[in-house]
């Protein structure tokens, strides 16, 4: 009777280890077109409305835990702001008088003054989901799909800042990753008078620490200096994202780290730990199909 | 026990399995407790092995675990087997020692989330993700264990409370009523040199 019960506990233990094993194989070899893919996808747009009924009746407990943080932060944050907005009136005069001259050259030599976004529609989506472990997978779920419009590498922005991009789409869902998960890089500009320009990149282990890597050894960058997407555009490969799309400030611009490493640190603009909703750039041009390739999601988990 | 009692634990594991997946992805997630967010699902399966045994444990682990992966658009796979392994030691552990001390839960689901955690981080790395091994992925994955074991307690009463009464034979009372009815506790046994 005993032997029953043992050999029975390890047919039943290497029955659900061989199963799992197989789905992880299967899974990893699939394109995203395959059967597994589609079932995925078909039990995420059946769970959405689920989760987005979930996340909203539990927003009051997420907001009562924030709540702590938030005030534990406040203080702290009011003192950077006001120092940053005194820096920032003085700036604002001098930019005014920047734009008039901007404006006016832009008429004389016939320059189109849209940033690229105007081309975009903004679908906004509530988010409805997190993976538990985002150490090295970065993403959140929306409820917004392809039934809204939603495309594989459309870009998504929030708080005025950018948020990532789309990387699985589902009829009433889709799955954003994060500017902060590894799998991500971002070509950026450092808006600091020189435009130079280099790769963001998360720092592992602290991913609201962005990093922008590759910029040349003797640039000049000062803290705050706001760093915004460079929406680089050649005749094979378009960036995912448009250009000018604000993105960070720089926290720390070390010389001897810049001369060494070629970095500086950047703190996102969006506010990527607190999302409720976002807003998706749906885009005129250039088929998902070809932007998920450029996105490079195609890791882990990814489509 | 009549048939309806015997599809009791399953229907209740079954619900739970799938409140606790639904409210991680939904809520908990989105809540960060010094810098890390909280992971339930480790804990839960953990609780329900220490509860229920190796086999119910390692059954809902897979049942999570899968349910996770599929609902968070992850590789398949990935989270069942780091689940499965969590439920069924989680199971031996009450099956071999049946262990009575109030903190083992605490010890326990800060294994099952040192487990979760590393196993996940691990299985990243084989299956492709690209990136450097830091301290300070270290910090965040320590922080992440403290966190785990601060939350372990009362995630072990909850769960015992939904599985309270279905369970087939729980140790402890098991153990008191062979004493109360009259049976010897190891203690004042004689042993068999004498």
């Amino acid at each position: 009777m005993y032997d029953k019960q043992v050999r029975r506990r390890r047919a039943v233990l290497a029955l659900l280890v061989v199963v799992s094993l197989i789905l992880l194989t299967a899974y990893f070899g699939e394109s995203a077109g395959s059967p597994l893919h589609s079932v995925q996808r078909g039990v995420v747009a059946v769970l959405s409305p689920v989760q987005e009924g979930a996340s909203r009746a539990l927003k009051p407990v997420r907001d009562l835990f924030g709540w702590f943080g938030d005030t534990a932060r406040a203080k702290t944050e009011r003192d950077q702001l006001r120092a940053q907005r005194d820096r920032l009136l003085e700036q604002v005069v001098g930019y005014k008088v920047a734009l008039q001259d901007n404006a006016e050259l832009r008429r004389e030599v016939g320059l189109q003054s849209s940033n690229g976004l105007d081309v975009y529609d903004k679908r906004a989506a509530r988010v409805i989901g997190r993976p538990a472990n985002n150490l090295l997978l970065d993403r959140l779920q929306v409820d917004a799909g392809s039934g809204a419009g939603v495309r594989v590498g459309d870009p998504v922005i929030a708080d005025g800042g950018l948020v990532g991009h789309v990387s699985f789409v589902a009829s009433d869902a889709a799955l954003v990753t994060l500017i902060t998960d590894p799998s991500s890089s971002v070509s950026v500009k450092v808006l600091n008078g020189a435009g130079d320009s280099g790769l963001l990149k998360p720092s592992v282990g602290d991913p609201l620490d962005l990093l922008v890597q590759l910029l040349p050894r003797r640039a000049r960058i000062a803290q705050d200096d706001i760093v915004v997407t460079a929406g680089f555009r050649t005749s094979r490969l378009d960036s995912l994202y448009p250009p000018d799309v604000p993105v960070g400030r720089v926290t720390k611009a070390d010389p001897e780290e810049l001369a060494s490493d070629q970095q500086v640190h950047v703190a996102p603009i969006a506010d990527l730990r607190h999302l409720d909703f976002v807003q998706i750039l749906v885009g005129p041009s250039s088929s998902g199909e070809q932007r998920a390739q450029v996105g490079g999601t195609a890791g882990v988990g990814g489509p | 026990m009549s048939q309806a009692d015997g599809y009791q634990l399953p229907l209740r594991l079954a619900a739970l399995g799938f409140l606790t997946v639904v409210i991680q992805i939904a809520a908990v997630s989105q809540v960060t407790v010094f810098g890390v967010s909280i992971d339930l699902t480790p804990l839960v399966v953990a609780s329900v092995g220490l509860l229920a045994g190796s086999l119910p444990g390692a059954i809902f682990g897979f049942a999570v675990g899968l349910f996770a992966d599929v609902a968070l658009v992850q590789t398949l796979g990935v989270t069942s087997l780091l689940f499965i392994a969590i439920g069924y030691w989680a199971g031996r552990l009450r099956e071999l020692r049946d262990p009575a001390h109030a903190l083992v839960p605490l010890a326990v689901g800060a294994a099952a989330t040192a487990f979760a955690t590393v196993g996940f981080a691990l299985m990243q790395f084989m299956l492709g993700v690209r990136a450097p091994v830091s301290w300070l992925l270290l910090r965040q994955v320590v922080v992440t264990i403290l966190v785990g074991s601060l939350l372990a307690l009362p995630i072990f009463a909850l769960v015992r409370r939904v599985v309270q009464g279905s369970l087939p034979d729980d140790p402890r009372r098991r153990r008191r009523r062979a004493y109360t009815t009259g049976g010897l506790s190891p203690l004042q046994r004689p042993s068999a040199g004498r």
